[in-house]
């Protein structure tokens, strides 16, 4: 018995300590955005002063709410575009399955591991080929068809009732009609945590906006939080302030949409 | 009778080229062409846009590039060293989790899943402040009494290293415990109860029940952090800038360089690019062999 009791304390005391070494730099954030730079790089752990100043200083780095207005811009449109896509792509791929259908998303599947470096130097030669460097669309072009998404989209399809679509087709609805009158609001809850990943994903980017994007009108928040770290005296307080600006939309996310969230990220992989 | 043809076909063609046609499309435009393009590349020697055949010369160029060699090491002790680290934290802290009697689990769990939500550049720069020279991570080593001097995290070939793999550690473990969970969640209990009426341990029941269960999951996080951690980029650019020496130097990174940053070499850039597609495969490979279910053999 005395045992299982050091047991259950060594387990409270690790979670504790991992729970901690989680949560701690986001205390830190919030912490450095009110201290100095010189107090930041020596470590101070108490809230300073300086908040106004750190955020005065970000402000007058950057034009703040235009990256801001990008990096939403981006996000939104680069979502809302991704989830049409795919969310039609795997309606089809699990609605009207044949032979050759099948073998084209095996081989989809295949692809699915390719990693984006190498692919970059093409998309790069294509994008300003295409005259799209510096432009949003040339960001959000290769990203709209995740075959990530399709897959996720196709699992989930599987749960959708054949009686429902076979009852539409019998009173004569057409196909694009069952897509939009019957199956996209019984999937409501896919497509909501479809666009948690999503919008996630592509607030986070930062190494295809940094090819495409090189102008400073167009910067996105990443690239800003990234460029600020050079610099002969990098300001680590306002580095801060753009930290908790640019981590601020997916923690809120995050905390509204806790379970949904979670459900998303593992339903994906069912 | 046309008409009902007409119908068929037209609705053939809704199915085939209406529903899914964007998203085939554009992956054949942006995935299938630039990856089959990127080959084709790699056989090309010649800088900028000035291209010629040059066979085998950039796997050639390979072989004798320290620096590639250097970028490709340092990948392969990332993964070697994090991903196991992680994923072995991963399950362990999800069979805590699981434990019903467990008081303030869904707390833990928040907590240990908030650093999924950063940004890779934003918490990259919240590690590059925390393990500054003098800064808070040293100053709390040093009034522990754990070091006797300063870590120089950041200038230190060494450190740097266990620096990066401690940043992918905090930012990816609880992303990987939430799936361990929620397949812990869908194994039957009655296993355990019968296990423990039968007196076996423990640990026993974590070796021979709970691992074979988790298998699938084992799979998943173990390829999905492998292809991960080979593309390897956002922290080493902004917590070390691949240094020092390049002793964070990432494969992803040095195509970077190799693309963008010095004399734009796209074909070598691409042959260097393959050297990861083709170790994406084939870890693939050995991790589904090693996997594989020896019952249905």
């Amino acid at each position: 018995m005395n045992n299982r009791l050091f047991g259950r304390a060594f387990t409270y005391a690790g979670l504790s300590l991992i729970a901690f070494i989680s949560v701690f730099p986001f205390y830190w954030m919030i912490v450095g955005a009110t201290n100095t730079s010189a107090d930041v790089t020596i470590g101070k752990l108490t809230f300073g002063s300086a908040l106004g100043d750190n955020i005065q200083h970000f402000f007058s780095l950057f034009d703040v709410p235009r990256v801001l207005l990008n990096t939403t811009f981006v996000a939104v449109v680069g979502t809302a575009l991704t989830l049409v896509v795919c969310s039609m792509a795997g309606y089809a791929f699990e609605i009207y399955r044949t032979k050759f259908s099948d073998r084209l998303f095996a081989l989809f599947l295949v692809m699915l591991s390719i990693p984006f470096s190498a692919l970059m130097i093409p998309l790069f030669i294509m994008i300003s080929r295409a005259g799209l460097i510096n432009t949003f669309a040339g960001v959000l072009l290769p990203g709209i068809a995740s075959i990530f998404i399709i897959f996720y989209f196709r699992q989930a399809t599987k749960a959708f009732p054949h009686e429902l679509r076979d009852a539409a087709r019998i009173d004569g609805l057409k196909e694009w009609q069952i897509f939009l009158y019957i199956y996209l609001p019984v999937m409501r809850s896919t497509y909501a945590a479809a666009t948690i990943i999503v919008f996630m994903s592509s607030w986070n980017n930062y190494l295809w906006p940094l090819i495409v994007l090189q102008s400073n009108d167009n910067k996105v928040i990443t690239l800003i939080v990234s460029s600020m770290r050079s610099g002969y005296n990098p300001q680590q307080g306002s580095i801060m302030v753009a930290t908790i600006i640019a981590t601020l939309p997916t923690l809120v996310i995050f905390f509204l949409l806790q379970r949904r969230f979670v459900e998303g990220l593992v339903g994906s992989v069912k | 009778m046309e008409d009902v043809g007409f119908a068929a076909i037209s609705r053939r063609a809704n199915e085939w080229l209406v529903v899914p046609g964007a998203a085939v499309v554009l992956i054949f435009v942006f995935l299938v062409f630039p990856i089959l393009w990127s080959l084709w590349m790699s056989f090309q020697v010649g800088r900028g846009m000035n291209f010629a055949f040059g066979g085998f010369a950039n796997i050639v160029r390979l072989t004798q590039d320290p620096v590639f060699q250097r970028a490709l090491g340092n990948t392969i002790v990332f993964f070697v060293i994090q991903v196991p680290i992680m994923l072995t934290l991963a399950a362990l802290m999800a069979v805590a989790l699981n434990d019903p009697t467990l008081r303030f689990r869904g707390l833990f769990r928040t907590a240990i899943f908030l650093p999924c939500v950063t940004s890779l550049v934003a918490y990259s720069a919240l590690f590059k402040s925390m393990f500054a020279d003098a800064g808070l991570v040293n100053n709390v080593l040093l009034s522990m009494q754990l070091i006797s001097e300063p870590i120089y995290w950041i200038r230190d070939p060494f450190w740097a290293k266990v620096l990066i793999i401690t940043a992918i550690t905090w930012r990816w473990t609880g992303y990987n415990m939430i799936f361990y969970l929620a397949a812990l969640q869908n194994i039957d209990r009655s296993i355990y109860e019968a296990a423990r009426i039968d007196g076996v341990p423990g640990w026993a029941q974590f070796l021979y029940i709970t691992i074979p269960m988790l298998k699938p999951v084992i799979l998943f996080t173990s390829v999905t952090s492998t292809i991960g951690t080979l593309q390897l980029f956002d922290e080493v650019v902004n917590i070390t800038e691949g240094g020092p020496a390049d002793a964070t130097l990432t494969l992803s990174l040095y195509i970077y360089n190799l693309t963008f940053r010095f004399m734009p070499n796209f074909g070598y850039a691409a042959t260097v690019s393959y050297v990861i597609v083709v170790a994406v495969a084939i870890l693939s490979l050995i991790q589904f062999y090693v996997a594989r279910d020896r019952r249905t053999q």
